[in-house]
Parts: C-alpha cells; structure tokens; sequence
C-alpha cells in the first residue's frame, strides 16, 4: 500500500493536495483497494458548491456503492471526466487520478499526514 | 448458445394471419417507420426449438432444491396455473360492463376475504405488481393518513440495518427521510436503539417479523406499541409470512398494514423475476386510502399501475389457498419452520449459523470464520453447491452478517432432500480443507464458468448488434 | 386437504425428534402466548384438486366472453399465436426466480438480453431494460428518471390514459414533486399551451402516441418544444403501431416507454401485462430496473449477467432512484415470443389491418344517423363518436356477443378494432348500432 509524504488524507479515504489555493482531491490506494475493481463514477459538475463532509458523487464496484466525501469546502473549478470513461484508472492509479479540483475554499475537515493515515488504515484494516 | 437474431433468416416467417378483408388505410405522410425492426425472422419450429433450448440452461423450482433465503421457493402447484389460463378469465377485458365480470370480481372479493383473516387485516387491494411495490403503495397509505390529518412534521421512516433493501428505497421514494436503526446482538429490534429515534417527527417503521435473519422478534408487541405511542404508524414487510401464517397474525402483533408477496407465501411461480403480486392490506383507518383506477373509479385516489393489477396471479394465490383451507395455511407455515430447523441442524458442524438458536422458516450461516481457516468465501460455497444440482442460498445477505448464506428450504421438501443437503454441505466443508483451489474456481460442471461481472459492467453490451 | 407437504406424518415426528422437539408449539417459542392464534383460520377446509378445480372454474363461468371485442383502452385483443402459450408455460421458465446465478440461468439471462434487443429494434433506441409491471408505472419510473436536482416539475398529455396519468401523479406524490397536465384540443395534445408550460423547472413531458382517444400526435413537433426547453422528452407507444409507425427515436424521445400487453399477452381482467422501457446510450445508467448484459466466462465463453447493479435498491438502498427489484420476466419473455412468431412482416401486418379495420369499423359506424366522429385528427386504430343512445346500442352489441366501446366520462364511445376482428363482425356490429340509432 503507498501513502505519499507530500499529501494529505481525510479519515473517509480521499486524498488532498494543495496547488497554491486550489485542493486537488482523488481516492487513496487504500479506497481503491477495499472497494475492488471500480467500474463507475459519478461525478459532479465544474461548478456545483462542496460542503467538507459531505458527498460530492460515488463510485461504483460490482457489488458496491461508495460516496466520494469531500474533505473541503469550496467551489470545485474542474473535473476529471475522462475518469467517466476510464473509471479503472483510479484502481491502477489513484493517485495519478484526481477527482476534482476545488477553489474558494472557506472550510476544510481535519486531515492526516502520510503517517498518521497509515496508521489510521492499519487500524481499519 | 446462439442468439435468435443469430438464428433468423431473411424472408422467413410463421404466416399466422388472414389476408386483410377490408381495404387498406396509409399512415399520414411522415408518420411512417423508414426502417422496420430487425426482429427475428423465422418458422414456429425455429421459435420452438431456441426457446426450448435456453430453457434446458435454466434452474427453476422443477429441476432440483432451491433454498434461496427470503423469496420462498416452494413448489408451484400446476393446477395453480391450469386455473388462470381458463379462457373465462383470460378472455375477460378489465373495462368489460360489471354484469359480464361477476366471476373476476368473485375472484378478488374471496381472496381478499381469506388473506385478510390470514394477516388479520381488514381490507386489502391487489394492484400492487410486486413485494417492492406493495410496500410502496403501504408507505403512501402511511402518508395520507399523516397527510390528511394535516401532521406534516412527519418526516421520517424508521428501518432496521437488516431490512431489504427495498425497504429504505422505498421509503425514499415516498419522500421520507430513512433513519436506519443498528439490530441488536441477537439480530432483533434494539428497543433503546427504536426509543432513541421516535419523536413527534416519526412517520413510521417498516419491519419484517419473522426478520431476515429468520426470527421471530417477541418484541414485536412492545415495538408496535412503542411506534404508535409516539404517533407512527407500522409496516410491515410479508416478505416472511410463510413462516406464520395460520399461526400469528401481523395485524395482531400491532401492525396497520402489510404487504404480501403473493408469488413467495402463496405458491404463484416467480417466472425469472415476475409477473408477482404485493397485495397491501391494511386496519380500517387506513382503508380510505387504497389505490383506485382513475378510469375504472373516477376520483382522486392514488393508484400504482393500470386496472386491478396482476389479476391472474391472484386467480393462482386464490386456488392455492383454497386447496390448503384452515389446516393446510398453518400446516405449510409448522413444516416450512421444522424444515429449516432441520435443515440448520444437518449443516451445524460444516458451517455455523449466525444466530446459533431456533429459526424461523430460514437460517443465516456465518462463514466469516470459515474464509479465515479455509481462504474459502461464501461465494465459493455458493458456487460449489451448482455442482451438485442444488441452487445456492442467498448470498451476502442480510447484510449484518459478513459472508453469510441465508437459505430458507420451504415445507415443499422432503425430509430426503434436506438429508441429502446437509450431505452436500459436509462435503464441500471437507473439500475447502482438502481443495481450496477447486472451490475457487467453481462450479465446473456448469454451463458457463463464472462471468466476468467487471468487463460486463465496465464496457456494458445490453443489446444484440449485428455484426 | 393438502400444504404440498411431502414429509409423511412419521418423518415430520422423527425431525422433530432429531431437533430435541415433540410438538410443532415449540418450534414458536419466540412467539408470545398472548398472539398466537388459538383457533382455526375462518376460511373454508381445504379441498382436493378436483374440489377446488370445479371450484374455481365456476367462479371463471360466471364471467361473460365476448367472442367480438370492440373495445380497447389500454388493453388490446390482438391476436396470438398458439406457440406464444407454450414456451412461457416451459417449467424452468415458469418457476426460476430472477437469474442472480448467472451459472445455471444463461438461458434465462439470453432471453432477457434478446427481450431487451427486440424493445430497442421497436423503438430505436439503444438500451432497454427487462421490463417494469406495466405502461402506467413505466411512465412513472421515467418520470423519476428524468429529474435532478434543478428540474423537478413533471408535464403529462391530458390525453395520455387516465390510468397512467394517475400512476405519475401518485408517483410525484410519493416524492413530493409536482405534475401538471398539458391540456388536450380537439382530441390531441395542445401543442401551444405545451409551449407556454415548459417553464426551466420542467423535467420531462410525457406524450402518448397514439393517444387515449387513438389520435396521432405530432410527436416530432412536440419533441423538438420539449428539447427546446432543455427538458427531456418521455414517450409511451403502442407496441404493435410501432411496428409501422415512426420511432420515438426519431421522434426524439429521450426515453421510450409503453404497454406491453398488445405483444401476446391475455386481456385478463387486466394483468399481468408488461411495461417496457427503453432511452439513448446518455441516459443508459439512469434507466431503472434489471438490465442483462453480455460479458465473458472464466473460460472465454460468451455469456451474460445481470449487469449496472449498483444503480439498484439492494446496493444503493435509499439513494437509489427507483426500489423496484423484479420485472415481468415471463411477460417479457411472452412479447418476445411473439414478436420471433410474428416477425418484422407479421407484426406490420397486424398494425397495418388494426387500422384498416378501425377505419372500416369508423365509416360504417358513421354512416348512421347521428353518428359522428368526435375528433378530426388522424387515428391509429381507435376513435372516438358520438352516439346517440349510447347505453341502449352497447347493451344490443353485448347481448349479442360484442363488446362494444367503452363510454367515455368526458363523452362519447372509444371504439377499437383489431386484426382479430373479421369484416363480417364490424358489419354485424354497425348494423346493430344502426337499429338502435335509427329506431
């Protein structure tokens, strides 16, 4: 399982990365392992306000559904839609695969360090 | 197995109709088809044999055991069907005058009569299609009698972390807001976890009893009065009544209304997913609310679908009940629980009931602990039951248990079968010890091998293109 | 008499037995003494096969048969082939339950997957699902589909059927969203007050062609308003006119639904009867209900699986769109029957004589004093008259065999004819009316 140093983890699996005032938000490699091979994503549009905590779309397994929880509030100002046609490439690599990006940002929940995410996954695990 | 399309010839036909008597009449410019359909083209021998050809790949209630928990795959008597195909209902139009329906309107007036007694209600309606859809039409019961009192805080469906999931989408389909409560350790009704959730803002609470986990909550009183008490209103879900009926009624545990599923409880075969009927029957003070046919009844009432819902299937509800009388209903509901009892006890050694006590008319096997011996999952299971002839359970579900297999026998299984399913079941529990790997990959005497869910879902093929 | 219960008296002692038990009572110990019902169910004793045969049969004897059936309304006498019975009769199909193993269902899976196809060739469109109960709840299942969260206004034809109009109303009540009814001139859809009404909250319009009265509508035109609007466009067709008539495709409908009855199934006092449901590739993952896709095998082999399953209720629970979880599989599997039976050419045929025939039917009607056509329009194979002494002339059609139209609340007779009926029955019946009338 890889947990980048240089980012940040909510403790409902997504990642953050901050590109100056723009956060980057995709799934981690511990997400996209527990949830299997993904075959959909449901994604919102550029636009669309995101409150921290609260679900901004959800991806699909077989057998599964899981809310895509965002760790902070803001606008979001892009989305990944070739993720919509390639929903697989969050399994091969979550990382190389943000979900949205998201500006104005007002809130943000309580994020984790590589280490301590790991270790929170380690608990879960 | 060839497609049909693949099967069709250009040209080729059944010539089934009279050349037309009258003179022809056009369509009005621009409102032609430019293509026709690329339907099959073939002779009433090709039809024949394709047909018959699928259905020699399909396992139905005919071909062998069928424990599948929670739909109740007992056996569909044939005169069940012998009856509905009688041309004096078949032939009959739902909008025909009254004076030339009087047989159909027998038919609906009786079986309402018998299932009322059965679930101690006091009227009912048959237009729901389905389990999903009698629970929809009983949830909009619940909100007009809210709706007409005018107590519009009402905002919320109480439903336990076991239901099907038909119950919390259903309830989101009448606009409430679904509040999930967690079951207690014994898989019933956590009666703190109910108290904390009712208020003034409780519209209802949907419960199976006999829950999904196959027991009998004897709560049940204290739940329904409980739900009133705070202004609600109780639903419930009959998914489970052949385990009671003739032996408790949910009216009498407290309940205002319920639905059946007539092609579970009542015999009516399940056809690969439906035609089934989801009658809703309900106390007095809900009556007013039933489903009318605007066409049929005029007014305003709501209505779920066209006319008077799956009448045939009700013609075959009907005749079953009739051919069992007041001992058979109750004699079913003994032997369907004494079956799974004994079907529970055969297994005990091999696999481990979740709730390791008396059951209802179904059982959950837990193989949580199994996969972490073996590395062989509940899917494995599964899958290797298909070698022997048998149906698998119902997999992962409820979803309380992790790895569970739920299986339900019916009272329509002997006493061999259930012998000689315990057998299988020590069997493959041996042979998850010896052959994991086997099992991994089972079945292998199947049609097919195990599909590839992942590319079906990925890049979805949901139609025939030619080539 | 008989619970289909096979263990004899002695087995059922000895598994009670094996389970520590002596009487079935214990076997429902959870089951408080206070509800236990301690006397007999107050329904009749049960009876034997051949009790319970007469039984019912006479029950079926009570009702009156129409050998003419000059009456439609949503539910339609078409003809149906002798092999359309059989196959859905086939045991395995009859008694499987929806096909979740895949291993020893392919059979059932290929004749969804086939079901799905042939609904897709009738309406041009390019994802069908297994059907839904009927064509009233497949036009609300389309209704919720085409909401989100900024559009949540529902349009419907007032001259779509009562019974569906109803259907999406008590659906929109379910949710707490709201219909309203774009009002009917002259027997079709009001295309003018369409416009006024296709505010930027409005979802979906939803069209029937042919409508209730059998009117034609002007599908196209009423599509390219609803498109306009930025709204999504729902039709519900007859399956049988479709056979002839211009796609809802090329229509542009976004979303396909309508009765399936006319496709081989029984009048049946009104069920079971199939809703069939199809919309463009863009809408493919809103579509409700079962879909069977293809997919491969471990061993490389075609096959097919219930596919897009996390759009429905047992995986998304609340949050899913719609808590239907079983079609009308055999009803389904009966229309695809009888559309292999009828083929592309048999299918035309039978659309193409129902509206000749309703047209013969039409003219001889009108040939009586006092009998008109209430509607202008073109017509498929219904219509409306008037009809002077309504009751009297369908009573003398009844009691001679013939189930004449059905009178209408807002006035007048809806007549029917199909391929079933014979020139010599519409000129029997058109005489009767004639006697009446002209008395």
């Amino acid at each position: 399982m890889n947990y980048p140093a240089e980012l940040k983890y909510s403790k409902s699996h997504e990642w953050v990365k901050m590109e100056g005032e723009v956060a980057v938000i995709g799934i981690s490699d511990f997400a996209q392992d527990a949830l299997g091979d993904l075959v959909f994503i449901n994604l919102p549009q550029e636009g669309d306000a995101v409150t921290a905590g609260e679900s901004f779309g959800d991806v699909e397994s077989v057998k599964a559904v899981s809310d895509l929880i965002c760790p902070v509030s803001g606008t979001i100002c892009a989305v990944n839609e070739d993720l919509a046609d390639s929903p697989e490439s969050l399994n091969s690599d979550p990382y190389g695969s943000w979900i949205i990006k998201v500006e104005a940002i007002t809130d943000q929940e309580e994020l984790l360090d590589a280490a301590a995410y790991e270790a929170f996954c380690a608990e879960e695990g | 197995m060839k497609l049909i399309f693949e099967k069709s010839v250009p040209g080729r036909g059944c010539g089934l109709l009279p050349a037309c008597d009258v003179e022809a009449v056009s369509l009005p410019a621009g409102l032609e088809r430019e293509v026709p359909p690329a339907l099959p083209e073939m002779s009433e021998t090709d039809v024949s044999r394709h047909y018959t050809e699928l259905c020699q790949h399909v396992h139905g209630v005919n071909c062998g055991f069928y424990p599948l928990g929670s739909c109740t795959m007992k056996y569909n008597p044939r005169i069940d069907e012998e009856m509905a195909a009688l041309p004096g209902f078949t032939a009959v139009h739902p909008l025909a005058p009254a004076d030339a329906t009087i047989g159909c309107r027998e038919v609906l007036d009786t079986a309402k009569r018998y299932l009322c007694e059965i679930t101690g209600m006091d009227d009912m309606t048959f237009q729901p299609a389905a389990g999903a859809h009698g629970e929809f039409t009983g949830v909009l019961l619940i909100k007009q009698y809210h709706d007409a009192r005018g107590d519009s805080k009402r905002r919320k469906i109480i439903v336990p972390d076991s239901a099907h999931g038909t119950n919390p989408a259903t309830a989101a389909m009448c606009g409430y807001e679904v509040v999930n409560i967690a079951s207690a350790p014994n898989g019933c009704v956590d009666l703190e976890a109910l108290k904390a959730v009712l208020g003034d803002d409780t519209a209802g609470l949907m419960l199976t009893n006999p829950n999904t986990v196959g027991i009998f909550d004897d709560n049940i009183l204290e739940i329904t009065r409980l739900v009133h008490k705070a202004g609600g209103l109780c639903y419930y879900d009959g998914a489970n009544l052949n385990a009671v009926m003739g032996v408790v009624r949910p009216g009498d545990m407290g309940f205002d209304c319920i639905h059946m599923n007539l092609h579970k409880t009542f015999a009516t075969p399940h056809g690969g997913g439906g035609p089934g009927s989801g009658a809703v029957g309900c106390k007095a003070h809900l009556a007013p609310y039933l489903p009318k046919s605007a066409l049929l009844d005029g007014g305003d009432g709501i209505q779920v679908r066209g006319f008077f819902g799956n009448f045939l299937v009700v013609v075959r509800a009907l005749t079953y009940v009739m051919t069992l009388g007041r001992e058979g209903v109750p004699e079913a509901a003994r032997n369907a629980v004494l079956n799974a009892n004994y079907l529970m006890a055969k297994i005990r050694g091999a696999f481990a009931p979740a709730f390791d006590r008396p059951c209802m008319h179904e059982f959950v096997l837990d193989l949580g602990q199994f996969k972490k011996e073996t590395g062989v999952s509940a899917l494995d299971v599964a899958k290797s039951l298909i070698d022997y002839g048998m149906h698998p359970p119902t997999m992962y579900f409820p979803l309380i248990v992790h790895e569970a297999l739920m299986l339900e026998p019916t009272e329509t299984e002997s006493k061999e079968t259930l012998d000689w399913a315990g057998e299988v079941f020590h069997k493959l529990a041996d042979l998850a010890r010896e052959d994991p790997e086997f099992m991994h990959n089972a079945p292998h005497n199947a049609q097919i091998g195990r599909p590839d869910e992942v590319r079906a879902a990925r890049n979805p093929v949901l139609r025939y293109r030619k080539a | 008499m008989g619970s289909y219960v096979p263990s004899t008296q002695d087995q059922r002692r000895e598994m009670l037995q094996a389970l520590g038990l002596t009487d079935y009572r214990e076997l429902y110990r959870d089951v408080p003494e206070s509800m236990y019902l301690d006397r007999p169910l107050d329904i009749p004793q049960g009876m034997s096969e051949l009790e319970v045969r007469r039984a019912v049969s006479a029950m079926a004897g009570k009702n009156k048969v129409f050998p003419t059936v000059l009456r439609g309304a949503g539910a339609y006498d078409h003809y149906i082939p002798s092999i359309v019975k059989y196959i859905p009769a086939k045991e395995e199909f009859l008694t499987a339950y929806t096909p979740y193993q895949a291993e020893i269902s392919q059979g059932l899976l290929q004749s969804i997957f086939e079901y799905q196809t042939m609904i897709c060739e009738l309406t041009g469109m390019d994802v069908s699902n297994a059907s839904v109960y009927d064509g009233a709840t497949a036009a609300a299942e389309a209704a919720g589909m085409c909401r989100d969260r900024k559009r949540r206004v529902t349009l419907i034809s007032a001259a779509a059927h009562p019974d569906t109009i109803a259907t999406v109303r008590t659906y929109c009540y379910g949710t707490g969203d709201e219909l309203r009814v774009v009002p009917a001139k002259d027997g079709r859809t009001d295309l003018d007050a369409l416009k006024e009404m296709l505010t930027p909250d409005v979802a979906s319009f939803y069209l029937q062609q042919p409508n209730f009265y059998g009117q034609l509508e002007d599908a196209q035109a009423a599509g390219e308003l609803v498109h306009a609007a930025g709204a999504m466009y729902v039709m519900g067709c007859n399956p049988i006119a479709l056979a002839i008539l211009k796609t809802p495709r090329d229509c542009g409908a976004d979303v396909a639904v309508g009765e399936g009855q006319p496709l081989g199934m029984p009048l049946a006092y009104g069920g079971p009867y199939l809703g069939f449901m199809a919309t463009t590739q863009k809408h493919m993952r809103k579509l409700p209900g079962r879909i069977v896709g293809e997919t491969v095998d471990s061993r490389g082999q075609r096959a097919y699986v219930l596919s897009l399953q996390a759009r429905e209720q047992h995986i998304r629970r609340e949050k899913a769109s719609s808590n239907i979880c079983s079609n009308q599989a055999l009803c389904a599997l009966t229309a695809a029957v009888y559309m292999a039976a009828m083929g592309p050419a048999g299918m035309a045929e039978a659309a193409r004589q129902s509206m000749a025939k309703a047209h013969y039917l039409a003219d001889r009607l009108c040939g009586i004093d006092g009998v008109s056509l209430k509607y202008a329009g073109d017509y498929f194979h219904e219509f409306v008259t008037v009809l002077p002494k309504q009751d009297e002339a369908l009573a003398a059609l009844e009691a001679a065999g013939i189930l004449g139209g059905l009178p209408l609340r807002d006035g007048g007779v809806l007549w029917c004819a199909t391929e079933k009926v014979s020139r010599e029955e519409l000129d029997r019946a058109a005489a009767i009316v004639k006697e009446v009338c002209e008395r």
